[in-house]
Parts: C-alpha cells; structure tokens; sequence
C-alpha cells in the first residue's frame, strides 16, 4: 500500500471547493474531493519498460490547484481517470533498473502519457516528437490521463510511490538541488511556451502573470531568444522583485497594464462600453502564464494587430474573443513539452533545455522558487500556501512525500485516512544530499 | 495684514472643496488681501475710451478696413477664477470690437480661443465667455479653439536671438489685424504672454515652460525677475515685428466669491451676524452633501467680479498699466520672510474649472501659483516650511486629465525630481499620438500638460525644506514626495524638525488672491 493523496470524483465537493475558491483557500482545500489514502502500489503495465519512482519533492502547479477548486476547464474532463494521484512536477529515485537508468538514479519526469508509454505505436504527432499532441491520451494500457498525476493507472508525485515509463524519465545531475530539479519540468514547459511563441529579435513582448510559470517564462524568454522590451504583470511585490532580477523590462500591476503598455508603444486606447480598455498598437507578443480569463483578456487587449498571444497556462473562464478577431491575431496554444517538431538541428528539447538552464547560473534561482515544502500529512497546510502564495510572497510549494516516513521510520508511518489527517507539522526544508 | 493675538478669532482656511475656521499660534502674521477696489462705474464707457484712445496705437476704427481679415483672440476659462458672473469682461470688450468691425464693413472674422495646450472649451463654456449673441453668430465655423497639434494652422515667425522658435496659429498670425482680448487675473498673465503662450505650440512653448527657467523665475508674477518672461518678451518682439497686434487688457477686483459666500471675501473679525450665520449654514450643508452635489455647487459657483481697468493699444505699453492695476489690487507689503508658510487652498487652480483637482493640480496652485505670489523674495524663507490645507483626494478627471493619471501612476512613481522628469519622460508624452489625439478631438489637456504643472513647482521644491499637507489622502501626498498630518497641530511640530519650535508663521489668507511684497 502506497500512502497517497487521491483526487475522488465527487460533484459536491466540487461545487463547493468553486464556491469557496474566491473567498479563501483555506476553506477551498479541506472542501476539495482530495484525501489522504493508502493505495495499491500502482503496477507496471510492462516491467521492462517501467519503474518505480518514489518522489523526493513534487509540485503543487496551477492546474493542480485549478482542477481541485473545479476552476479547470470541463474540456479536459475526458482525458482524466478517476481517482488519480495528482502531481506531475516530479524529483524521484527509481527504485528499479532501467535501460541506461539504473535503480536509485535520481530522474525528472516528462508527465506526458503519449503512445510509448501507452505501449502504441505513435501517433502522427508522436512521430515527430510532438508527445504533447499525442492523439491516444486515453487508449492504450493505461486508463486515460493526458499526465502522469491524471491518470489512475500510474500514480502521481504527491504520494510516495509511481511508476513511470522508461522514455519519461531523465537523468538529474548531481550539482542540481530537488529544489531546482522539481522545476525542471514547469521550465520545459516554459521552455517550450517561448517556442512556440517564437519571437523574433526585438520584439516587444507582454507577460501577463509573474507566480511561478511567468518568472520561467521570463527566465526562458531572456536565455533563448533575443526579444526586446519584456514588459511583466506582476500582482505582488516578490514577484515584481523576481521579475527584476530575471530581466524584465518593465514591470507592472495588473490594473495598470494597458495603461503602461499603451504609453511604452504609444498606441491608441479603445474604450469599449461595458468592457475593458484596448490597444490599437501594443506589443508585439503577449504570452499568457496566470491562465485566468482576465490575464487572457489582457494578453488580447494588449498585443498589436497581426501580434501573437500565447497561452502559456492553463486557460480558465470565459474571455471574450473579439480582439483576436478584429486585430486578426495569432493565439497559440503552449501544452507541456515537446521532444522534436519545432528544433533546429542540434538544438536540445525542452527538458534537455531546462535541465541545462537549471544546470547553469540560473539554479540557485530557481531553486529559491520553492517557498515552502510540506509533507503529505499537512496536505491542508500546503495547498492553502499554494492557493494563496502570490498574496503570501510564496511562488512554489512542494510536497515531500518522504518526510514523514523518514522521520518515523518506515514500518512506523500510520495509516492516514482524511477523517484522521495528521496533526500539522513545522515547513521542513529539502537541503539534503542529493545522492 | 494681522499678527494673531488673545483676542483673534479662528481663521477662514481653505480646503479643497470645503473650509473651516483654523487657531493660528499666537504672532502668527496674516496677510489679508487688499480690500476690492471700487468697479469702474461704465465699463462701457470705458471699453470705447480704451479703443478710441489706445495707448501707442492708432485707434481701432482706423486699423479695421472692409476686406480685411480681423483675428480676435481671447483667454480661455482657466482665468478669472471662479469663472466670472456673465457678463463676463471679454464678452463685453469682443461685442464692442465685432460691432466696429461691423461698421467698418469688416466680414471675415475669427474667434480663436488662445487655449494653448489646456483643453478645449467646449461650446457651453464658449458662450459662457462670449455671451450668447456672439457665440450663435460664430460657433462653429469662425469660433474655435486653437489647436496647438494642427500642423496646416501652425506657422513659424521667425526665432529669437536666444534661438526660440516662435511658432503660432496662423489663421490669428496671418489676419491683417489680430485683437487679443484678456482678463488679467494674476500679474504673470498678459503682456507679452498672451500670443506667443496663448497661440502656441508644444515647440515653442518648450523653451520657456521648462525646468531650468522655472528655477529662475524669481517669482513668474515679477515679470522684471522673471526668466519666463524674458522668454515672452524675446519671442514677443518676433510677434510685434511680422503681427498688426492690437491688444486690450482688462483686470479685475477682488469680489472673488457671490453673496451666499460673501465672509470667504471679509475679514473674520469683521463678519456681521448675518454672515457668522452664512458661514455655520455653508459649512453644515457642505459637509452634509453628497460629494457629486458638493462638487456641483462649488464649480457652479461664479465671480461678482467688477472691472477695474480696460487699457488698449501696444502691447507692452499696455501691459504696464495693467500691471499696476493688478498691483493695487493685490500687492500688500511686508516685513521679512517667514520659517513657516501657511495655505489653505481652495476647490480651483486654473486647470480643473468644471473638472477635478487632481493632487498634481493641488501641488501646482500651493508650490506653483500661491507660493509665487511674491515680489523680491519669497515669503518663507530658504530651508523653510510649506503646510498647506488640501484633501488632496487619489481623484482624477479621465476625459480632462488623461496624461496626469499616467503621470502620477508612472512618472511620479519613478521620481520627483523635475530635472529628472523633464529629461526622462517630457519628450516621449508631449509627443504620444494618444494624448495629441485627445488634445485635438476630445477635452483633455495636452499630453506634456502635467509636467508643467510639475515644474510650476520647482522653484518651490528647491528653496522650501518640507512641505507638509493637513488633513490629506497620504497616499497621494507621499506619491508627490510630501509629508502629511492629520491636524495643523502636528504639521507645526513635524515642521519644527526644519525649523526648530519658535518659527515665524505667515498665513497668507487666500483666496481672494493676495501678493506680497516683501521687504
């Protein structure tokens, strides 16, 4: 049995986590359909093929978050499997052999259940690389699940154990800390966001969002390409701090976005009835990393006609599509990571990218990202820190599914159930041996 | 003027759009404005002597011939404050101009309103100036605004030796008579400042509306001391040199408030019951209306103003005359400077008539305009203390002030320093296609408007060591680089910091406007 937390179907709970989301988190996580369980270890469909994992730290992301509170499209309802372990920003030692990655190695995992791990032949899109296009997210031998911490066949970060396919995993170096490794996999996909974006030397770009997915963004912006002013939108101080130091150009708060993109382009303002003010001019690019429909409708009002927008997050809500219509503009989907399809010869993908990045000087910085790391036990604790981190100065919150069972040795954990949920624990920091 | 002793009662202050009665410490010095002269007893009369009899100048009858292109040119509402009882004076001196024109077969006729970068009027506050005989007559084809961002009504008259292009309407440059009509308020305004400021562009107003002749403008209402008007004076002599100018200059008393507020214009001792009663029915009522309605009365309120003077002809030789006029209504001598200068200021500044007073237009008329009310030196002295009275309210006029609400959200967010400003940021918003849109089509004020009001306070910012705002919105007070405090009380001991706790208090005690001489 593997201690987990298991994200139930449950429409009530649902209902009332949405309720709730817009007054405090605090009560949004003990109503979500979440709970400490013990699961059946999950088994590998192939054990040649697969293996087991047990996290070292894993992420709460902003879908996540999004799918907890019901915030999330009902889009992607059909490509989930209930229950399932949510949590797919994963450090982990694999517990079992591998070709070319033998047990105890420390991994990263590309959450994506494309055609390989499926045991399919790939798609079109898998080909090519293109794994995030993957077509057969729910056939295969696993039940549905666009990720790993979707699916309920494999498993999720936030439990202590999974399992993961072979052509998922990559080898951490050892001067990586957990804490900037379990970035690695947001930064890919921040990585493959700027790709996908594309944007050209000089090139004026918006950032609309600065918690954890826009400072990558930003981070990814600034190490591959050569954009000029990057303006950030940034709600709190820390992140306006962060923003800075990553090298935005500009930094603003929200409600003066339009306001300041107007003056830095000197674009015309229009003033609809009813509705938020406009660009007639702006900048060239907006990428879209708070997945709200009001960042979403900003990148819209901001980019100039013929610009791009990309959705770098999760979207969420109803935005209104007018101005990608009027100002005939590019939206571009931005989903996980990409292995080929988009590289120049001898460019590395996007995990390869990121591992690279967090190898380089930007390390310690993002590693500083992780603001607070939980047990499972404090689940309550950590989602209520994730749900409100911007307001709390926090970016990143993680879960160490470890730590409990480490403190008290392994046959001593107790059997956890979300009536009797532990009694909290102080925030434990991950400043251990990476080996 | 007052030294406050056991037995002075309360003093009128002014704040924003209310007032209140303020304790002043014992040998605080007041300085009461001069008492309202006596109106002329027929302005008509006077308007005909002025252009029959015009000073260095033939008279007008034989400047206007048939055929001819007569450009009359006048103030916008940013002056008289508040707006004038109709008639107002530059209705009665355009009626008197036109009706000459008319006998002298004179048909091709325009009004321009010498707005220069504030907003346009619009057609209400038009014929409010001109009366409704006038402005039916004209509006809209030969009644206008000038439009400083009209490229084919520009045109460039030459240079001044100091290399400042002088660059106007050219509808009013190219008449064969330009008649400019003025009401002169404040002893910075007229003369030499009426056509080459009033007609013209951001490209020529940038040599004299900036930083540097700010801080050596010693006050801008000393035009001898002024380096604004040596400015004007030097471009005015291109304007006299390509320009048949013939000028009329008017001022006014001091009867700045209307009968239901007539103890804001008499000194408190003075007050008789009926308007100790005004003032308790004034003050209760203001406080009790909703800020829409408090707003509306106040804005609706209009001058009882009586015409002290009407002098036309040649410029200069004109401007003379009104200068004095303006002097004896308003100069009052004193003795010394002070350590700590008190204001109370009032709902208006030239810039918010029917708008807003936004917290750049509250620094403009406290560190700009009131503080300049000086001649030979300033009234606090250097390294002193500025309190002034204001609510300074985070409230801005979207439709008249677009460019201020960036500029307080981002220029002042960056920095204070009107040096600083000017270099960084003047160029890139005087110039924003946006704001000069909403210059020429809608009501707002040109875009690099605010940094003048900006600099309007420099001279101030550089000689006063605080300046301190009672009874603020803090944020918007910080956001501006001021300190403020909760009662005037602790305004004194904040200020006691700079000017230790025996300071020398001058309250200038206004509106009506006041300017003191000091010895």
């Amino acid at each position: 049995m593997v201690l987990s937390l298991e994200l139930y179907r449950s429409r009530s709970r649902y209902v009332a986590a949405q309720a709730t989301q817009r007054i405090s988190g605090s009560l949004t996580a003990p109503l979500a359909p979440l709970r400490l369980a013990d699961r059946a270890a999950p088994t590998p469909p192939n054990p040649a093929a697969w293996a087991r994992l047990r996290p070292r730290l894993s992420g709460i992301c902003g879908s996540d978050l999004a799918t907890l509170s019901g915030k999330s499209s009902r889009y992607l309802s059909g490509a989930v499997s209930f229950p399932f372990v949510p949590g797919h920003e994963i450090v982990a030692d694999t517990l079992d052999d591998l070709d070319g990655i033998p047990a105890r190695t420390r991994v990263v995992v590309d959450p994506v259940l494309s055609c390989r791990p499926r045991g399919l032949d790939p798609c079109d899109a898998c080909s090519i690389g293109r794994t995030s296009r993957c077509d057969h997210i729910t056939v295969g031998h696993l039940a549905p699940g666009l990720q790993t911490g979707y699916c309920a066949d494999t498993g999720g970060g936030w439990s202590r154990e999974l399992i993961a396919h072979r052509d998922q995993l990559r080898i951490v170096p050892d001067h990586i800390s957990d804490e900037a490794a379990v970035l690695v996999e947001p930064l890919a996909c921040a990585v493959h966001a700027v790709r996908r974006a594309a944007v050209l030397p000089g090139q004026s770009v918006l950032i609309v969002g600065a918690g954890t997915v826009g400072l990558l963004v930003l981070a990814a912006l600034r190490e591959l390409t050569q954009a000029g002013d990057v303006t950030v939108v940034a709600k709190h101080r820390r992140q306006r701090e962060l923003a800075w130091q990553l090298g935005a150009s500009e930094v603003v708060a929200p409600d003066r976005a339009i306001t300041a993109v107007r003056r830095a382009t000197r674009a015309h303002l229009l003033r609809p009835d009813h509705s938020p003010e406009a660009l007639l001019g702006g900048l060239d690019q907006a990428l879209d990393c708070a997945g709200s429909a009001g960042a979403l409708d900003l990148a819209l009002r901001s980019v100039r006609a013929g610009g791009r927008v990309t959705l770098a997050a999760m979207p969420a809500g109803r935005t209104d599509l007018a101005p990608a219509w009027f100002r005939e503009l590019e939206v571009v989907g931005a989903y996980a990571t990409s292995r080929n399809g988009t590289l120049a010869p001898g460019e590395a993908d996007d995990f390869d990218t990121a591992i690279s990045m967090v190898a380089g000087d930007l390390g310690p910085l993002i590693g500083g990202l992780i603001s607070a790391v939980y047990p499972l036990d404090c689940w309550r604790e950590a989602l209520d820190h994730a749900l409100e981190a911007g307001r709390l100065g926090a970016f990143k919150i993680a879960f160490d599914p470890g730590a409990e069972q480490r403190r008290t040795g392994p046959e001593a954990v107790p059997e956890q159930t979300a009536d009797a949920p532990a009694p909290p624990v102080p925030l434990t920091s991950t400043g251990r041996d990476n080996q | 003027m007052l030294d406050v002793d056991e037995r002075t009662p309360p003093l009128i202050v002014h704040h924003g759009e209310g007032f209140s009665l303020q304790q002043f410490p014992l040998g605080t010095r007041v300085v009461y404005p001069p008492d309202s002269l006596p109106g002329l007893p027929d302005v008509t009369a006077a308007i005909d002597a002025a252009l029959d009899e015009p000073i260095d100048s033939p008279p007008l009858d034989e400047l206007l011939f048939a055929d001819m292109r007569l450009a009359i040119v006048f103030d916008d509402l940013s002056i008289p404050l508040p707006p004038m009882r109709a008639p107002d004076i530059r209705q009665r001196v355009v009626e008197a101009v036109i009706e000459r024109a008319a006998q002298a077969g004179v048909d091709d006729v325009h009004l321009i309103a010498a707005n220069s970068l504030h907003r346009r009027m619009t057609p209400d506050e038009l014929q409010h100036i001109l009366g409704e005989r006038v402005f039916r007559s004209f509006w809209p084809e030969r009644l206008r605004n000038h439009d400083a961002e009209d490229p084919d009504d520009l045109v460039v008259l030459g240079e001044t030796g100091h290399g400042e292009v002088v660059e106007i309407n050219r509808t009013a440059a190219e008449a064969d008579l330009l008649v400019y009509v003025n009401v002169n308020l404040i002893a910075m305004n007229g003369g030499d400042k009426s056509v080459p400021v009033g007609l013209a562009s951001y490209r020529s107003l940038r040599h004299h509306h900036n930083v540097h002749t700010m801080l050596h403008s010693r006050s801008f209402n000393d035009p001898p001391r002024s380096a604004m008007h040596h400015s004007y004076d030097r471009m005015g002599d291109v304007v006299a040199d390509t320009v048949r100018l013939f000028q009329i200059e008017t001022t006014v008393n001091n009867e700045t408030f209307p009968p239901q507020f007539d103890f804001l214009n008499t000194r408190e001792w003075e007050w008789s019951y009926r308007q100790q009663g005004a003032y308790l029915a004034a003050k209760r009522a203001n406080e009790l209306a909703p800020a829409k309605v408090r707003r509306k009365v106040w804005q609706a309120v209009e001058a009882p103003y009586e015409v002290t003077s009407v002098n036309a002809g040649e410029v200069n030789a004109v401007h003379e005359r009104t200068l004095a006029n303006v002097h004896r209504q308003q100069l009052t001598e004193i003795d010394g400077q002070a350590d700590i200068l008190v204001f109370g200021l009032p709902y208006l500044c030239p810039y918010n008539v029917n708008s807003v007073m936004n917290p750049i237009l509250v620094s403009c008329l406290g560190l700009g305009y009131y503080f300049n009310m000086y001649k030979n030196r300033p009234v606090v002295r250097e390294g002193g203390v500025l309190i002034a009275f204001h609510p300074v309210p985070w409230e801005f006029h979207q439709v008249h002030h677009p460019s201020y609400v960036d500029f307080f959200d981002e220029v002042l967010a960056e920095t204070t320093d009107p040096a600083a400003i000017e270099a960084k940021f003047e160029q890139a918003y005087a110039t924003d296609p946006w704001y000069v849109h909403l210059y020429r089509t809608s009501y707002a004020y040109h875009g690099v408007h605010p940094f003048y009001m900006w600099y309007w306070g420099a001279h101030a910012l550089d000689h006063l060591d605080d300046v301190i705002f009672v009874g603020a919105n803090r944020k918007s007070v910080r956001r501006m680089g001021f300190r403020s405090a909760s009662t005037f009380n602790d305004a004194l001991e904040m200020a006691s910091d700079s000017v230790g706790r025996s300071p020398r208090i001058t309250y200038m005690h206004t509106p009506p406007l006041t300017m003191a001489e000091v010895r």
